[in-house]
């Protein structure tokens, strides 16, 4: 796998702009594919810097030294020595404790690489969605038969060992879910790939099906062999029809290269995989619901206990993970669980991927290593607010949690923005600037849970439309201040005696919103304005 | 989901051998009630009344259950839709990027509110949770073909493409 070793980041504003910012650029590719480290290192841009006062300005990575002013015709000799023969230079290192203070955001997280590190996306526009012979070439297939060389016991433990979190949205820790269906005594047992991606903002495995459908089906199969399953299910989400294709096409021709079937590389383990497609409905991404639809009823969930480790399809033991935690597993157990504790932070190792999306210069998806901080996603990835200031993000689609300003520097991973009240979701980054009413976004948000809720418990079927019907009055002029209390008690029923996940999440953004806005909802209460103008307040 | 299909209603008898031709292709299990239903769906545009009660006498599931599965999954439509179908993304992401004044083009070139039929059943117009193409919002999938990056203008240009 190819990783990055350093990463260059040159300040890109208005200001650097005018001291000739562009051609530093440049000249670092120039310099760069004269070593021949273009492979090595990244180069990305600071969109915005703040009141610096000499710029352009030039971070690397992983050390974090600062240069500034950097002037084109200093370059080559910053690469040369910095780069290619790891000294500084300190003619050109920033001292002064006024811009190192100004720019700490960025340096604080020295050691790490900022950079892109692909793991889940390893092979996303690499090889040939379409081709298994492509995959094959490029490594594919081999973690899976070094798991076959392995006990299954042992596959466990790596997993174990990695510290790898589910990517769905609630970080369960995917070594325990794989040993609870291993130690469950059954002959048949079930593993499950959840693509019935559906939270707003997020397309994460969308685009890993559609460009790496290899990867699922071998880290299937590997999860099979540990669990002792012998038959596998995809349940894809209707609308991804090119997924859709793509996956059965690998399928295919994972049967006809003898890769899935009975006995497989004559070793006796057997293993199937079966497609289901989902038909529209947001709850089957939840793992129970997801089940009952598999067996062709409404997509409503269970009541757990039993969890679908012990009792799942069809009442036997099955093993659910998502698409993005599945495509890390060949890469464990092909390198092995010390590497992937390298990426990231020691609670939540790896990588994450995100969907950067809203008021930013760039959208798009990126994998990067846990820990990284909101303001490095916006500066350095979505390249800047668009129009505006930065005045919160909304992570994990719908289940995630409004993340104001004030938190943009807590390091996102599982534990540390749990920590803050605050919830990761599925990888959705939806960044808002401040033309964007608090209020109506969550009265939004609240319409989007009011509509999937599946209507099978009351205080989701009842709490969500109440909701709804309170927000949509504050936003046309008509709340109280009695609504703020009558939100804070329908969003801790919900909460508390809901059966599955949309209900009991369904309040976090509400209350997210009176953590840290409530008096922009007061003011559309008490002053009867929306302060961005967006409400229709009649 | 490339062409459109075929809206008119077919006779009883008619409908009896479409669906047992649909029904020979695999098991009836339980198992295969919804991937029966999208067949359904994709051949006739829509499950209809004889459909539920054709799928039910073929398969011994009762009634009373292939109606609640079929009600319960918005890509299983048990009303008969126009030849467009125009589904509007109304999750947040769309929302503020622009999705607001989207809709309200769409409503106004259209004349039709979320869920109604044009009176010649050209259009219908229904919203959607995320379409999962978030990075091109506002988006509006029209006939399964996504159009991203809208504006209130360019939505009526998309609009005037179709027939």
């Amino acid at each position: 796998m190819k990783t990055v070793r350093s990463m260059v980041l040159v300040s890109h504003d208005q200001k650097s702009k005018a001291s000739a910012s562009q051609e530093v650029i440049n000249a670092f590719h120039t310099a760069m594919k004269g070593l021949d480290l273009t492979d090595e290192v990244a180069v990305a841009t600071i969109p915005e810097i703040g009141n610096v006062r000499s710029l352009p300005l030039v971070v690397i990575f992983p050390e974090a030294t600062v240069y500034a002013p950097v002037k084109p015709e200093d370059v080559p000799h910053l690469v040369e020595e910095h780069l290619y023969k790891g000294r500084e230079v300190p003619s050109l290192k920033v001292t002064d404790s006024d811009t190192l203070r100004k720019i700490s955001w960025l340096t604080q997280r020295k050691g790490t690489l900022p950079a892109e590190n692909k793991i889940a996306l390893r092979n996303v526009g690499i090889v040939d969605p379409e081709s298994i012979d492509d995959y094959l070439a490029y490594e594919g297939g081999q973690a899976f038969a070094l798991a076959l060389e392995m006990t299954p016991e042992l596959v466990v433990e790596i997993i174990k060992q990695s510290g790898l979190r589910g990517r769905g949205g609630a970080g369960f820790p995917a070594g325990i879910k794989w040993d609870s269906v291993r130690r469950t005594a059954g002959k048949k047992k079930y593993v499950i790939c959840n693509a019935d991606e559906s939270e707003p903002g997020t397309f994460k495995d969308r685009v890993i099906m559609e460009g790496d459908p290899f990867t699922i089906i071998e880290a299937m199969l590997i999860a099979g062999y540990a669990v002792g399953a012998d038959e596998g299910y995809i349940y894809i989400r209707g609308e991804y029809q090119l997924a859709l294709d793509r996956v059965q096409n690998a399928i295919h021709q994972a049967r006809e290269y003898g890769i899935l079937g009975k006995n497989i590389f004559g070793t006796g383990f057997n293993f199937d995989i079966h497609i289901h497609a989902g038909a529209g409905a947001y709850i089957c991404g939840e793992e129970t619901a997801l089940l009952e639809s598999i067996e062709g009823g409404r997509g409503e969930p269970r009541v757990k206990p039993p969890y679908p480790t012990t009792s799942g399809l069809w009442g036997k033991p099955t093993l659910i993970n998502n698409v993005e935690t599945f495509a890390n597993i060949p890469s464990i157990v092909l390198n092995g669980a010390a590497w992937f504790k390298s990426f990231g932070m020691p609670s939540s190792p790896g990588t994450k991927v995100y969907t950067i999306l809203g008021n930013v210069n760039q959208t798009g998806l990126i994998e990067v290593p846990m820990g990284i901080t909101l303001r490095e996603v916006i500066s350095i990835y979505g390249k800047g607010i668009k129009g505006g200031q930065f005045k919160f993000a909304q992570t994990g689609g719908s289940s995630g949690s409004i993340i104001p300003a004030s938190l943009q520097d807590t390091p996102m991973d599982f534990d540390s923005y749990q920590k803050v009240g605050v919830a990761l979701g599925s990888g959705a980054l939806l960044i808002c600037n401040d033309s964007n009413c608090i209020v109506d976004s969550v009265r939004v948000l609240s319409r989007f849970f009011q509509e999937e809720c599946c209507g099978k418990c009351v205080p989701c079927r009842v709490g969500t439309e109440q909701v709804f019907k309170i927000l949509t009055n504050i936003s046309e002029g008509r709340g109280t201040m009695e609504d703020i209390a009558h939100l804070e008690w329908l969003c801790k029923g919900m909460e508390d005696f809901s059966n599955c996940g949309l209900g009991q999440t369904a309040g976090t953004p509400i209350k997210n919103m009176l953590d840290h806005f409530r008096a922009e909802l007061e003011a559309h209460i008490k002053l009867g304005v929306c302060p961005t103008g967006v409400c229709p307040m009649e | 989901m490339e062409e459109n299909p075929t809206q008119s209603i077919p006779t009883n008898e008619e409908l009896k051998r479409e669906i047992s031709l649909i029904l020979q292709d695999g098991n009836l299990d339980r198992e295969n009630l919804i991937p029966i239903l999208h067949k359904i769906t994709q051949r006739f545009g829509y499950i209809s009344n004889q459909s539920l009660y054709e799928i039910s006498a073929q398969t011994s599931i009762p009634l009373a259950e292939v109606f609640s599965v079929a009600t319960f999954y918005r890509m299983l439509p048990t009303q008969q839709r126009g030849r467009h179908v125009v589904l509007f993304c109304e999750s947040l992401p769309c929302h503020v990027v622009g999705g607001r004044d989207v809709i309200e083009a769409l409503k106004d070139k259209l004349q039709l509110n979320p869920g109604q039929t044009s009176a010649d059943q050209k259009w219908t117009l229904l919203t959607t949770s995320c379409l999962g193409v978030c990075n091109f919002g506002p988006v509006v999938s029209i006939d399964g073909n996504i159009h991203g990056n809208l504006t209130p203008e360019s939505v009526r240009e998309v609009l005037n493409k179709y027939e």
